[in-house]
């Protein structure tokens, strides 16, 4: 018997389960390296050199260099790991997580100012908005 | 004996620490969220209590993908302030209290909860944003805390049900405890957010202020809520909010007493990506 997955048809969203776990294990080890100073160092100093030493896909290597956050979601990588890249680079949460939206940064700050992205029409994948 | 004197519960944005210790608490973007907690830190002064009993959950900064304990109990003397990749933030090292700790992980594990037990773990935002927000900048934290970690990076988190359930352990467990201590639980994370995919930056206004009306009084019913409901309605970070459930489950009032006064109550949108909630709930 199947796992029960209610969450497949959620918009715009992944969701990290075991399966999504077990594709990105090497991935999210890898951003969880850079949790120390001279890791960050060595990544920043050769960023392809650094990922060669881990088990990672070409692809997962190849979103990390472009820093295409939705692609490394997409390969099993999980945001809180993921937010050490961003730390990495001196980004906030917010440049990372807007990153992901297609809107500029500005347009995304604003539109938490401005209360955030709306949940009508954004609840079920195709859903009328 | 131990008891518990009240809830409290509080998100734990990553970037509401970082405007505190980079001295940006009177911008007007961050001005109106400290503001929401200055009933709170005159009222942590005054009920000094002599432990809290922090539930968070890491942002995998204690634990990897190595180990993932659905509920982590920290018994060490002490817990140093992890680098979550910005380099560890500049506030006091969390004193931990063994002794009660030690005491509520062997109750609960006989009341069926089965916790993991660790002496070594660094405590990363999800533990020192919330002792920011009610305790201000001091030197050191006003009191002991025990850091009680729950899993919500990996999929599923612990259900709302268990959640709650264990908080009644929890308080089992803290009532038997043969020291006259005046605990604190705090349930921490959430409101609604959604850090990731295109869908990032929702927020739920309707679904927090339900929650937190419910969690006020009907915490049984809400407990009952499904994950997906949390997901769908609040977002994928959303979830965080059953560990406020924790906390509501060790009150007087679900546990045959009196309802809880509620002494504050806040909410604001956003701070960064998510939005604010925080409640402080007093036993009677």
């Amino acid at each position: 018997m199947s796992l029960d997955k209610p969450y497949t048809d959620v918009p715009g969203t992944t969701i990290f389960d075991a399966e999504m776990s077990r594709q990105g294990y090497h991935l999210n080890q890898f951003c969880m390296s850079l949790m120390k100073a001279e890791n960050r160092a060595r990544f920043k100093a050769n960023e392809r050199a650094y990922l060669d030493e881990w088990a990672m896909s070409e692809d997962q290597k190849q979103a990390v260099l472009a820093r295409d956050l939705n692609r490394c979601i997409a390969l099993g990588g999980n945001i809180y790991f993921l937010a050490k890249i961003g730390a990495t680079d001196g980004k906030s949460f917010q440049q990372m997580a807007g990153s992901m939206t297609g809107m500029s940064e500005e347009e995304y700050r604003n539109m938490m100012v401005g209360g955030g992205r709306s949940i009508e029409g954004n609840r079920y994948t195709g859903e009328k908005k | 004996m131990a008891h518990i004197s009240a809830s409290v519960y509080t998100s734990h944005i990553p970037a509401v620490g970082a405007a505190l210790d980079l001295g940006k608490t009177a911008e007007p973007y961050w001005q109106p969220v400290f503001q929401g907690y200055e009933f709170s830190k005159q009222w942590l002064k005054e009920q000094k209590p002599d432990v809290i009993f922090l539930v968070y959950n890491d942002h995998a900064n204690a634990f990897s993908l190595d180990i993932i304990p659905t509920f982590a109990i920290g018994t060490a003397p002490e817990f140093a302030v992890a680098d979550e990749g910005w380099g560890p933030r500049p506030v006091p090292k969390v004193i931990g209290h063994p002794k009660l700790a030690g005491h509520i992980a062997q109750s609960v594990i006989q009341d069926d909860f089965d916790l993991t037990i660790v002496n070594k773990m660094d405590v990363d935002h999800g533990l020192t944003v919330p002792m920011s927000l009610m305790c201000g900048q001091p030197q050191a934290w006003p009191c002991p805390v025990i850091p009680f970690a729950v899993n919500v990076v990996q999929y599923p988190a612990p259900s709302g049900r268990r959640c709650f359930m264990l908080g009644k352990a929890i308080r089992k467990a803290i009532e038997s405890y043969d020291e006259p201590l005046n605990v604190e639980i705090w349930g921490t994370g959430g409101m609604s957010h959604q850090l990731q995919g295109p869908r990032a930056g929702l927020i739920n206004r309707e679904f927090d202020t339900a929650f937190l009306d419910r969690l006020i009084a009907d915490p049984e019913g809400l407990s009952a809520m499904p994950h997906i409901d949390y997901v769908r309605e609040a977002g994928s970070e959303g979830i965080e909010l059953v560990m406020w459930l924790i906390a509501r489950g060790a009150m007087s009032d679900v546990n045959g007493g009196k309802p809880p006064t509620v002494r504050h109550r806040f909410y604001h949108v956003p701070a960064s990506n998510t939005a604010v909630g925080h409640l402080i709930l007093e036993n009677n």
